[in-house]
Parts: C-alpha cells; sequence; structure tokens
C-alpha cells in the first residue's frame, strides 16, 4: 500500500492504496466523488478529465500517487456553493448535453479550454474537443454551449 | 401558452445533476458488503470447451466463488431469449439455438462468456480469472454475413443448417417481376450496410442483490426497459418470480438500442448474488462493451428498381442477408424484417414491392437494434436507388423524387405500412430553400478552382415509429404488447408525480412530460416529478426505444390526465354544489359556467384528500388516476435530409460542408430538446457514412475494432453544425399529434452523404464508411478506367 495526501475540491485527503490505483478510482472509490467518470479503457473518451494543478487531465492516464501533493478540482468542485460555474449554466443554457455521462469531462475541459485561450474560435473548441468523445449530442450545442462561455468569461 | 407548455423550449430539469457531477449511474451505487463480477470471455470465435479446470483461480486471494454454464443449468435456468418470432417462406418458425447464460460446451464469437468469478474487489476476480485452465478445442468459424450460408462454412447452431436462421419474405413477389420486366429501366445495386457498435459512453453495468430475509432480490441495471428486463428474467430465464424481483434502471448513459436487450451479465449477478448470500456489482470495461454489446445493421443486398420511361416507380425487388451474430438477442429477429422491410415503399408511390430477408448465423456478437434498427438500412437502399436511378436516367433527383411522391393518405403500400399523413414536398422544398440548391453549381465551380471536389445528395426519408400497435405487432410475431402505461398521482399540496413506463437516458422526458403535465393542468413544472425506471414505483411499462416515448408514452398519461380532469371536475362539482356538466377548467383554476364561482387547483387536491362530507360510494376520495394506452397506428416521421460535401482529391479526406435536416415530426414539445435529438442521430449517420465500422478478421473471428484506437467514433472536429428546419404535419393517430423525433437523424444522413461523395467523386457506388482510404481509391480507379 502507498499512502497518498492530496488537495481534492479545497479539502486535505489523505489514503492508503494499492500502488496500481488510477487517480480516477481513488476519486471515485476512495472519496465517492463520483461525478468523474470512466467511459473507456485506452484514455480516449475524456469522460474523466479532472484539474490537476490547474490542468485538465485525463485521471484514467495519472495513478493516484502520482498526485501526491496536487490540487485536484472535480466537476463536484467547480460551482461555489450555489453558484453555477459560468461553464454549467452555459451547457444547460444551450442544451449542450442529454444522458450527462461524458458532460463532467466535457465541463471540465471546456473551462481549462477557456482559460487557456482568450479568444475561443469555433475550429479551435473542436479541435480542442479530440479529447472527450460524446454519443448523444453530435457536439453541435456542445461547441455552442463552450463558444457561449468563453464569450461571458 | 405558458412559458413552460407545449411547444416552448425549456431548460432541462435534469440538468442540474448531471452538470454538477450528482448524476447517479449504476456503477455510482455501491451496496453493503458488495462484491465483484469479472466475466472470462472465450478468445476463439469458435471452440469447444473440453475441460476448464478452476482450483487454482478459486485459490486465488479474494476469490468467493467461480460459476460456469454448468452451474447455471444444473439450477434450471433458461436461457435469453428472443422475443420475436420471425417465419420463413413455408411457414417454419425461425430457427434458434440455446442462448445460454454462461457457456456450456461450445463458445460460439470471441467474447462470449465463459465462466463468471466473484471476489472481494473487481482487481481479485480479474485476476483470478487468468487462472482459469480451459481446455479449448478451436474449431473453424464462419464469419462473413455475405459468404456465411455457402455449403461446407463453418456450423453456429446445429438447430439452423447452412446457418439460416429464417429465409422471409414480405410483398408480392409475382406483381414485382411483371412490373420490372416492363420497366424501361432497371437499377441494381448491391450494397452493404456496415455493421456499427453502439457505443453509449456509459458501459454497461448491473448490481444483483438479494435479500434473504424477504426472498427479494434486486438488479440495478444499465436498461432502457427495466420491467421488459425483469418479465424476461422471471418469467423465461427463471431468476425469480416477477413479484420478488425489484429492476431498477438508474440515470443510464445513453442507450441507441443497445441497452433494450436482457444480457447475461446482468442476469448472471442478480442470479449468483443469492448464491453468494451478497451484492454483486460488475461493469462493463470499454473492451467488453465492443466485444459483447449487441451490434447493429450488417446486411448485404441486391436491390432492384424498374422505372417507366418517364422515371416513375413501377417496381422493386430486394434480396438481402443480415447478419444475426451466433445468437438471436431479445428483438434482434424483427430489425432486418419487420423493421425493415415494411419500410421499403419510402416515400413513393411503389405499385410492386418484393423483399426478401435471409437471417443469417455468423460466430459475431450478437446483432440487434441500433438507433433506427432496420429502417436506416431499407432508407439506405431506396434513397441510393433512387439517386442513382437519376443519375442513369439524366434526371434532376429533386424532379425524380417529386415525380414519385406519395400525395394522398392514408396510402396503403405493398409492405403491411399504412401512411396516415404527410407532406413530402414541403419537406423538400423547405430543405432545398435551407441549402440554397439554386447556388450549388456556382458553390462546386468554387471548390473546383480550389482544387477540391463538391458534391450534393438526397434523401427523402420515412420512417415508422411510435412502437407500436400491440395487435399489429403480435400478428407479425412480437411476444409482447407496445403500449404504455402512466398513472398520475395528484398529492394533497397539488403537486404531481407522474410515473411512466418510459424510460429516459438522455431524451429529457423529466422535461417534456412534465411540459405536457403542466400545459393542461396550469400548475408550474418545478411542482411535477416524473418518476421512471423502478419497477417497484411504476406498475409496468414497455420502455423507451423506437421513437415511442412521445406518441405513445405521452399519450398515455394524456388519458391519465383526462381521467383525473374528469376526476376533479366531480370533486369540484360536490364542493361547489353544481353540475359536473357546468364545470370548467382552465390554467388550473376550476369555475362553474354562469357564476363567479371558482377554486383553484391546490385547494381542489386538498379537498380531494380531505374528503369532508364526500358521498361514499359516488365519489371516492383521492386524486391519483392510471392508463394504458395503445396506439392504433406506427407514426410516420418523415423528411428530407441534404448533405454537401468537400472532397480533397489528394488524401481523400471528405468534408461535410453544409449539412441540412428538414423534418415532420408532427406536434413538438420542446423544440430545444426535438433539435438536441437530431443533431444526435445524424452525428450517428455521419459516424456510419464516413468513420464507424464493426470488422472482424474474416479467417478467425477476432474482433478488428474493439478500441476507440480501432473504431473510429465521430469527434466534434469530423462534423459540420447543422442547419434544422420543421414542417408539421400532425399525427391523426395519437391524441398530441406527435410522430417521434429519436431516430430520424441515424435514418435520414447516410445516404444523403453517400449520395454526395459519389455525386463529387462522378463514381456510381462507395462503401459506408467512405474513409479517406476508400475515396482516394476509388478516384485512382475512375481516373484509370476514363484512361483506358
Amino acid at each position: 500500500m502507498t499512502t497518498v495526501s492530496m488537495t481534492v475540491n479545497g479539502q486535505t485527503v489523505n489514503a492508503d492504496v494499492e500502488p496500481r490505483t488510477l487517480l480516477v478510482q481513488y476519486l471515485r472509490e476512495n472519496l465517492g466523488l463520483t461525478g468523474t467518470h470512466v467511459g473507456c479503457d485506452t484514455s480516449q473518451c475524456g469522460a474523466c478529465v479532472v484539474h490537476v494543478d490547474g490542468k485538465a487531465v485525463k485521471s484514467c492516464t495519472l495513478l493516484a500517487a502520482q498526485a501526491e501533493g496536487a490540487t485536484v478540482t472535480t466537476v463536484e468542485g467547480l460551482a461555489e456553493g450555489d453558484q453555477l460555474h459560468p461553464v454549467q449554466r452555459a451547457f444547460k443554457e444551450n442544451h449542450g448535453l442529454q444522458c450527462g455521462f461524458c458532460t463532467p469531462g466535457m465541463i471540465m475541459t471546456a473551462v481549462d479550454m477557456i482559460k487557456r485561450n482568450p479568444s475561443l474560435d469555433e475550429e479551435t473548441v473542436r479541435r480542442e474537443l479530440e479529447g472527450n468523445i460524446c454519443r448523444c449530442t453530435g457536439y453541435h450545442n456542445i461547441v455552442k454551449a463552450i463558444l457561449a462561455a468563453a464569450q461571458a468569461a | 401558452m405558458s412559458e413552460s407548455g407545449i411547444g416552448q423550449s425549456v431548460k432541462r430539469k435534469e440538468d442540474f445533476r448531471f452538470i454538477t457531477g450528482a448524476g447517479r449511474y449504476t456503477d455510482d451505487i455501491n451496496q453493503p458488503r458488495q462484491t465483484y463480477a469479472y466475466f472470462l470471455r472465450s478468445p476463439h470465435a469458435h471452440a469447444r470447451i473440453n475441460d476448464m479446470n478452476l482450483d487454482e483461480a478459486r485459490a486465488a486471494p479474494g476469490v468467493l466463488n467461480i460459476f460456469t454454464g454448468e452451474d447455471v443449468a444444473k439450477d434450471g435456468l433458461g436461457g435469453l431469449i428472443c422475443g420475436w418470432t420471425v417465419h420463413s417462406k413455408d411457414g417454419s418458425p425461425m430457427k434458434a439455438g440455446l442462448h445460454p447464460i454462461l457457456a456450456l460446451d461450445r463458445v460460439r464469437y470471441v467474447g462470449d462468456h465463459v465462466a463468471m468469478v466473484v471476489a472481494e474487489t473487481y482487481a481479485q476476480a480479474k485476476n483470478a480469472s487468468e487462472l482459469i485452465d480451459v481446455d479449448y478445442e478451436e474449431l473453424p468459424a464462419s464469419v462473413v454475413t455475405a459468404t456465411t450460408t455457402d455449403k461446407g462454412s463453418a456450423q453456429v447452431h446445429d438447430e439452423a443448417p447452412g446457418n439460416l436462421c429464417y429465409d422471409w419474405e414480405l410483398g408480392n413477389p409475382a406483381e414485382t417481376e411483371t412490373a420490372l420486366k416492363e420497366a424501361a429501366h432497371i437499377v441494381t445495386l448491391d450494397l452493404s450496410n456496415n455493421r456499427l457498435i453502439p457505443n453509449a459512453m456509459e458501459p454497461r453495468a448491473a448490481i444483483g442483490d438479494y435479500d434473504k430475509g424477504t426472498g427479494n432480490y434486486t438488479l440495478h441495471t444499465t436498461s432502457q426497459n427495466p420491467h421488459v428486463a425483469r418479465l424476461v428474467l422471471s418469467a423465461f430465464v427463471g431468476v425469480a418470480p416477477e413479484h420478488k424481483l425489484r429492476v431498477i434502471a438508474p440515470d443510464v448513459g445513453g442507450g441507441f438500442g443497445s441497452k433494450i436487450f436482457i444480457y447475461a451479465e446482468e442476469t448472471a449477478c442478480v442470479w449468483a448474488a443469492a448464491k453468494i448470500g451478497r451484492p454483486i456489482k460488475w461493469t462493463a470495461e470499454r473492451i467488453e462493451s465492443f466485444l459483447s454489446d449487441a451490434h447493429g445493421r450488417d446486411h448485404v443486398s441486391t436491390a432492384r428498381l424498374g422505372l417507366d420511361p418517364d422515371g416513375k416507380f413501377l417496381g422493386l425487388h430486394v434480396k438481402t442477408k443480415a447478419n444475426l451474430g451466433a445468437y438471436l438477442s431479445t428483438f434482434s429477429a424483427s430489425v432486418p424484417t419487420y423493421l425493415y422491410g415494411t419500410l421499403l415503399s419510402g416515400q413513393y408511390d411503389l405499385p410492386a414491392i418484393h423483399v426478401e430477408v435471409d437471417g443469417v448465423y455468423t460466430h459475431t456478437a450478437p446483432v440487434d437494434a441500433y438507433r433506427g434498427a432496420g429502417r436506416p438500412e431499407a432508407t439506405y437502399l431506396i434513397e441510393r436507388l433512387v439517386e442513382t436511378a437519376a443519375r442513369e436516367m439524366n434526371i434532376d433527383p429533386v424532379d425524380i423524387r417529386r415525380k414519385n411522391f406519395i400525395r394522398a393518405f392514408p396510402h396503403q403500400t405493398p409492405v403491411i405500412m399504412n401512411y396516415d399523413g404527410g407532406d413530402y414536398e414541403a419537406s423538400l422544398d423547405k430543405a432545398l430553400e435551407l441549402i440554397d440548391y439554386e447556388g450549388f453549381s456556382a458553390r462546386r465551380t468554387a471548390s473546383e478552382a480550389s482544387g477540391k471536389l463538391r458534391g450534393i445528395g438526397f434523401s427523402t426519408y420515412i420512417e415508422a415509429c411510435g412502437l407500436a400497435p400491440s395487435q399489429a405487432v403480435g400478428s407479425l410475431g412480437a411476444g409482447v404488447g407496445l403500449w404504455e402505461s402512466a398513472e398520475v398521482r395528484v398529492n394533497p399540496t397539488g403537486n404531481i408525480e407522474v410515473l411512466t413506463g418510459s424510460h429516459s437516458h438522455g431524451q429529457g422526458h423529466e422535461t417534456t412530460f412534465a411540459q405536457l403535465v403542466s400545459d393542461r393542468l396550469g400548475v408550474p413544472i418545478d411542482d411535477i416529478e416524473i418518476v421512471h425506471g423502478d419497477t417497484d414505483k411504476v406498475q409496468f411499462g414497455m420502455g423507451t426505444y423506437g421513437s415511442r416515448s412521445g406518441a405513445v408514452g405521452m399519450s398515455a398519461i394524456v388519458h391519465a390526465l383526462d381521467k383525473i380532469e374528469a376526476k376533479a371536475k366531480k370533486v369540484v362539482a360536490h364542493l361547489m354544489e353544481a353540475a359536473v356538466e357546468d364545470i370548467r377548467f382552465e390554467d388550473g383554476i376550476f369555475s362553474v359556467a354562469g357564476t363567479d364561482k371558482t377554486m383553484a387547483w391546490a385547494e381542489l387536491a386538498l379537498a380531494a384528500y380531505t374528503a369532508h362530507g364526500f358521498p361514499g360510494s359516488e365519489l371516492e376520495p383521492g386524486l391519483k388516476e392510471s392508463a394504458f394506452y395503445d396506439p392504433t397506428n406506427f407514426t410516420f416521421p418523415a423528411g428530407c435530409h441534404i448533405c454537401e460535401v468537400e472532397i480533397d482529391p489528394e488524401t481523400g479526406v471528405t468534408r461535410i460542408v453544409n449539412f441540412v435536416a428538414v423534418d415532420d415530426f408532427g406536434t413538438i414539445i420542446n423544440p430545444m430538446i426535438v433539435e438536441g435529438q437530431v443533431h444526435g442521430g445524424i452525428a450517428q449517420g455521419i459516424g456510419q457514412a464516413l468513420l464507424e465500422n464493426g470488422v472482424y478478421e474474416p479467417d478467425s473471428g477476432q474482433l478488428l475494432t474493439g478500441s476507440y484506437m480501432d473504431y473510429t467514433m465521430p469527434r466534434a472536429d469530423d462534423l459540420p453544425n447543422f442547419s434544422l428546419g420543421f414542417t408539421k404535419t400532425e399525427s391523426p393517430s395519437n391524441p398530441l399529434g406527435m410522430k417521434g423525433c429519436g431516430e430520424a437523424g441515424a435514418i435520414a444522413s447516410p445516404p444523403a452523404i453517400i449520395n454526395a461523395v459519389t455525386d463529387a467523386l462522378g463514381v456510381r457506388t462507395i462503401d459506408m464508411p467512405a474513409t479517406p482510404a476508400r475515396v482516394w481509391a476509388a478516384l485512382q480507379s475512375a481516373k484509370q478506367s476514363n484512361a483506358a
């Protein structure tokens, strides 16, 4: 077993985990933060995207031990109290989700994307979504939501 | 019209939990003392199991038990069933071998279930599975749709000689042959409809639980129809009596058909939970989804369309081989027959049709309904034929369609369906306007100037959904009725719970169903809760597929609301000492005609439960009504999709530069949600036409496209923005005039895209998916034949 310690959504957490535990398993199984999803086993789908030290990361590609000492934000930590994050609001306003399974990863990717690109255009949004797969929306309204949130930021 | 009523783009009630990470999908749920299952799967397409040694695996850390087909058989459980019986031309029923939950002495596809390991942790179960020693005797496999019925092919089931499950036909052979003989022109096309792997983003999952104290079983599962799952598991498989089995489908992350079916894994989890005495959880890894979710499509066809000298259609003959995979899945037999052959008339007055379908077995994963289910295959075939006929006869593809449209309703086709309404010209006209058809040649010239090839393609489609009148499907072989149920419970405080047999897994029922109730009763949608997905709460229901939840599920709610209103009026009449006939109800207010007496909704609701002074037998307390609604006909959404592509001849890359979809869905409850359904459907259609292909290695039967590295899921940068329009003719077959919108995009779009690609390339046909490699190769061979 390995001891890991990190800050998740503002709280310090410690646990003994098997060394092979992935960050996404640690978040879901140890911390009960089930908003972060697992949609594949090849790091393609992006349902598991969280922020590690401010950067969007696929939490299935990282061991929990590699996040030692890191600051992690999951979709559960995005809203401030009752105040939804502007990207969360934009997804709702623009019908950027249907079944909701890819949504947490999409939102976490979008927050990071907007932060890194002060002036986003449609082509960039579509290219940057390469690592997030949605089967429901055809991306039309996801792209619209991200552009709307970027505009409002 | 209220802000939250019918026709308004109300933002979804369900979104809050999904955007905050508070959704509860099956894998998010954990039970006390939970154990984990891992399924050992066959690495071979076809093998005999001579022996299985479990000793080492049983001794591995954490292992609680290992189950095999023998254990299942010992408990007397039945196999998995196909709920639709199709008959061959000679009247004999389809030939089905046993579909065991865990393999007995043979495995029949890569991914077939060999053993179930249950352990304290998932890792322990998976590790232990590697210690199971299976003595496989590998056998030749039959994998390819076109050749599986050939003499000498490996046999999938002893019960189905020549791998033929059924040879089915529909229509009129003699009239069709006569029509084709008299035709001035015949278009013949050999078409394949590529195999697709559904890939809902949430992998399938199950938690089986058994309460020793009560003898009750509970199954949480990723299902589109939990009541059907319970019925099959109790009545046919025999896991538990229906009243002792609760099936819960909580938040479900997409289905597209693949979660209709009752699979081995959830069956084994709920069965074995009683043996272990603890809950058992299983969640598919994505590779297991690829291997063992039911796949879609996989047809090869030869079709002949006969026309008179003016381009009027005279007759259509279709011969199809439909791959059913290694076992019949829950509804698989119906998909390439009654959901396919019945749609071959398209939007056209086609006097003679004859369709013959061989349902064939192969050593591949079962094939069943996937978004559109049979109707995309029919639409692809007819719309490719029509476009090709137009080209060969030098008729504009728009004109040839206008020449053949059905214009008078009801219209009886030669293939069962009775179209009850529509206006195909209207959707075509609107689509032509949206795409700016007149400007196309200028756009093509502009593309040529930049070295690109531009093409345009049409698809004027029809589908039959709102599945389905029970009597009709019963007469065609369905083992179930396809009505829907609803129960409306008005609470004493006036808020409302609606229990529906439909299931929402992305469709937004919690919003649209609430809009319907709000519109009718004048109650705010936040005071209306839509309850679904739990057999302990909802009495029965047939679930969500076949674009049925609006046309059938909401119609059931309408009927329950009719009864609620009637009962409420009785209560109001009693309280106001007026005649029932004089009670009016509008915007949530009851009034007595000709007086100024009124009563608000909440006041009525409370009075219905206090029941003070109710005259006993004539007026019961309470306000709760239910209804079972059985549709009188299918519904017939129709429309026109037009696709414009630009192809780079250097690389073969196809870019969709313009995509227009105009659909007639009848009444629309929430345009925002309907548009979202169309977007998603078109994306899956573009996936089929340009990107996706489920490929088995033809000799070994190994799945070559078993991950997102190999199977091309549409990404955001593969797709354009879509331009949508709507026309409206109300369905005369249900009280709301709804037709259904969930599948249209996937049904209509593939032929529009391939018609555009072949137009751009100047070739007659190209197989789906039209990948850059195939497009490039087509261009090279066209060049060579031009040079020759």
